[in-house]
């Protein structure tokens, strides 16, 4: 049975990556502009940023979905139900991938900062050489973690009609009855998954660690 | 104020689906921290058989998707000869959720406590389940206090998923309402809003998984009240 179940519900692990992936890739661009924000001088940018953030992550990521797939073609924008997945869940990981950022950069001590100052770098150049790659290295078990999040939140995206992992076992466990172990079958997938994901962000980590300690 | 109108006019339809929501996620609180804190005794176990039950509890109920877990149990649970309401079932699923997450903050916490207190524990002649319950434990809550706050806000969140079985939450409710207006938008914004003024428990607001540096004591109502000093007064 497993044979046959395997095969149908893995059709769906390629848009499951697909809209994790993009979501993430986008999400992180857009969070990174907002923690701009939220650290900006003006006091007016700075509130709207951090209400994006607090408004984005109190609501449900199945409210934002049918905000978006049901809600949004009202005013004729009709968006495809991948679209519509792909924009909610971004708009999800840009607040959290926001706050990520702004530990990672909370971690960085005034230090560096200031000695890069007294050697007369720019700000831009500062941002991009001194302090980035120090924050990337506090962020990015986080990152990893807040990815197999999303991962699991792409399940969502199923209840819009996105053919994913989830979409394929309801459909399996409607036409076989076997109800327990397509979703088992399931699981197992999203377990796989994020075990392939967190093995590779430990050796990034690891071999980021390793280079620090050289240098 | 064409949409306000509209919105007073469904909120006594969604006042029963807020209702299920907010039991829904209090009894999944309710259940899942005691399990959570239990999962993390378990972990900590010198007897191996109840590590590896606290392992598989904990890596499947992190591991699977929320929703994955609510189809699961919603499904297989009949084969099995049980047959439990959706509400029931939503219940235990977001139990299970709950706990494994809720067990890695008390794992944190029980970590965070210094060995220092241990051994100080041992020699005030505090042994094994009176000293952990009156030392160590009191001050894992207090450290795991503010990541659980934040795990309350997303459990409250997540019980938008019981949707998908049928639970007449607040989200079921507003699908009733939107597929019979087709106001898709306007009623998805006011169960946001719904739910963004609900998810302001005491103590609880947006950013409380961060931390902030003093952390404050407890607020949940599930901590035992934790007095000033617990510090024993040996004779």
């Amino acid at each position: 049975m497993i044979a046959e179940l395997l095969p149908a519900i893995a059709r769906g692990v390629g848009l499951t990556l697909y809209v994790t992936g993009a979501s993430l890739v986008i999400g992180g661009i857009i969070g990174l502009s907002l923690v701009g924000a939220a650290r900006s001088p003006f006091a007016f940018v700075r509130g709207i940023a951090t209400l994006y953030i607090n408004v984005v992550r109190v609501i449900p990521p199945i409210t934002w979905l049918f905000l978006i797939y049901f809600g949004l073609p009202q005013f004729a924008l009709r968006l495809s139900t991948i679209q519509a997945a792909i924009i909610g869940f971004s708009v999800i990981a840009s607040a959290f991938m926001a706050e990520i950022y702004r530990s990672g950069l909370l971690s960085i001590p005034d230090g560096p900062r200031e000695a890069a100052h007294a050697l007369g770098l720019s700000a831009a150049t500062t941002v991009r050489h001194i302090i980035t790659p120090q924050a990337f290295r506090v962020a990015l078990p986080a990152i990893a973690t807040y990815g197999i999040g999303l991962l699991k939140d792409s399940a969502l995206a199923s209840t819009i009609g996105v053919r994913e992992i989830t979409y394929y076992a309801q459909q399996s466990a409607k036409q076989t009855h076997e109800g327990l172990l397509s979703f088992i079958v399931a699981g197992a997938l999203y377990i796989v998954i994020s075990l392939v994901v967190a093995l590779v962000s430990r050796q990034v980590d690891l071999g980021l660690r390793k280079k620090i300690g050289v240098a | 104020m064409d949409m306000l109108t509209q919105w007073l006019g469904w909120l006594p339809s969604l006042a029963p689906g807020l209702l299920v929501s907010l039991q829904l996620t209090g009894l999944s609180l309710l259940f899942g921290f005691p399990l959570g804190l239990l999962f993390a005794v378990m972990a900590a176990a010198k007897f191996a058989p109840l590590q590896w039950i606290s392992f598989l509890f904990v890596e499947v109920g992190r591991g699977l998707p929320a929703l994955v877990l609510l189809y699961l149990l919603y499904f297989s649970l009949p084969d099995a000869g049980i047959t439990l309401t959706s509400l029931t079932t939503a219940i235990i699923a977001l139990t299970w959720n709950t706990g494994a997450y809720a067990s890695e903050y008390f794992r944190a916490g029980l970590a965070a406590v210094p060995l220092g207190q241990k051994e100080a524990a041992l020699t005030s002649g505090l042994r094994g389940w009176t000293g952990f319950r009156i030392i160590i434990l009191p001050q894992a809550l207090r450290i795991s206090t503010p990541p659980l706050a934040g795990l309350a806000v997303l459990v409250f969140q997540g019980s938008a998923l019981a949707f998908v079985i049928a639970v007449p939450e607040l989200m079921s409710k507003g699908f009733e309402i939107a597929s019979i207006t087709f106001e898709y938008l306007s009623v998805y914004l006011l169960t946001a809003v719904l739910r963004v003024t609900h998810s302001h428990f005491p103590g609880s607001g947006p950013g409380a998984g961060t931390p902030p540096r003093p952390p404050p004591a407890t607020q949940l109502t599930f901590a035992p009240p934790i007095q000033g000093n617990p510090a024993p007064q040996p004779q």
